[in-house]
């Protein structure tokens, strides 16, 4: 368990440095632990599942500045879900508490497959077009962000805005989606 | 969308991180501060007898309190505005600040020869514009400081915005010094404590719904 947390926060830390596919390893790493997180904490809604998983990874880019270095990676990404779990039965109206816990045992549950998100597709239809082709066709492996921000009829640099502020748009539509 | 191919988009975004919490923050209380002293100067203006004040002990005194109750804000706000923060650090050091005060004020009010001079003290000549005054001069810091915390992370919303006022209503008590003439303990650490904690009071009714994420 501690090892996933000095592996997670040596990607993260150099993520934050810039290190792309360092900054990709860390968040499918975390993707999963969000997953079984959110599954064990909301049985019977598994659509929900894989919508709070891509809404968490989401504000952890975004937010990623908030976190102090000093202090443990896996306690603050924990936080950050707990945070978007409460939130998501607070707009959903549902009431429930969560007890204290351990961000040990964010690091402890099984691993359950991705279910399919429904309100990232919802949010990206919503994007002015050449931001939704760029969100879509981006990739570390497959497009740069020269080639998609080309296929978007765009130079990179203005890729590199576009994609930033289509990241956020994507974030508060999704927030919004359910309240 | 899988979440692979979000994870994708979210890498190629990697290079920018901005600025940490403590330098946004810090230049909240600088614009915070400014913002006050033009109020100060263009509406309350400064007290007639600045210049001898500042030679006294009470003039510095009165901005000790109030610059830590400030400080107090900052530390729990500095901690807050991420995920999992607790605010305590500035919670013990703005209770036993404000407990001090609280204590010197009224040893002060009970060594008064008879009631009605501690009830003057009390009263001070400006009693009932105080708190207001120092609530206005905090606005705002308070709008700057929970716009800017709002970009950040808190978890805890409520509180959030209780250490945004608290860190708003220290500075702008700081610089109400500056116009204001009371010189007792008795008074500053009722109406004085009394105009930081309703800025930090509206900063915990307003980040209960402002400060989500």
């Amino acid at each position: 368990m501690t090892d996933t947390e000095t592996r997670l926060k040596a990607l993260m830390l150099r993520g934050m440095d810039g290190d792309a596919a360092a900054y990709r390893e860390c968040l499918a790493v975390l993707g999963v632990r969000l997953r079984a997180y959110f599954a064990r904490r909301m049985s019977g809604a598994p659509g929900d599942v894989e919508d709070l998983v891509q809404e968490t990874l989401l504000a952890v880019h975004l937010k990623r500045s908030t976190w102090d270095s000093a202090q443990s990676f896996t306690a603050w990404a924990h936080a950050v879900a707990r945070y978007k779990l409460i939130d998501h039965w607070r707009r959903r109206k549902i009431r429930q508490t969560l007890p204290i816990e351990d961000h040990i045992e964010f690091l402890a549950a099984d691993e359950p497959d991705p279910g399919v998100g429904i309100e990232l597709d919802r949010a990206l239809a919503s994007l002015p077009e050449k931001q939704r082709i760029l969100v879509s066709d981006v990739k570390l492996t497959g497009l740069s962000l020269a080639e998609a921000g080309a296929r978007a009829g765009i130079s990179e640099g203005a890729a590199k805005v576009a994609l930033h502020r289509a990241l956020k748009a994507l974030a508060e539509r999704m927030r919004r989606a359910d309240g | 969308m899988r979440t692979d191919d979000l994870i994708d988009a979210l890498a190629s975004d990697a290079v920018e991180v901005r600025p940490p919490p403590p330098r946004r923050l810090a230049l909240v209380a600088g614009l915070g501060a400014l913002a006050a002293l033009v109020l100060v100067l263009t509406w309350l203006h400064t007290r007639p007898d600045l210049m001898p004040a500042m030679r006294g002990g009470m003039f510095w005194m009165k901005a000790a309190y109030t610059g830590a109750l400030g400080v107090a804000g900052y530390l729990a706000i500095e901690r807050l505005a991420r995920p999992g923060g607790s605010g305590r650090r500035g919670w013990i050091l703005g209770g036993v600040v404000l407990g001090l005060f609280a204590l010197v004020g009224v040893i002060q009010a009970m060594m008064s020869p008879d009631i009605q001079m501690a009830l003057r003290m009390l009263r001070g000549h400006s009693w009932t514009r105080c708190s207001p005054n120092i609530l206005a001069l905090s606005l705002p810091m308070l709008a700057l400081g929970l716009w800017v915390v709002r970009g950040m992370a808190p978890t805890r919303p409520t509180l959030a915005g209780f250490a945004t006022g608290l860190f708003s209503g220290g500075v702008a008590a700081t610089v109400y010094g500056l116009h204001c003439p009371e010189h007792t303990f008795t008074f500053v650490a009722l109406w004085y404590s009394l105009g930081v904690l309703l800025a930090a009071a509206l900063g915990a009714l307003i980040g209960r719904w402002a400060l989500r994420w």
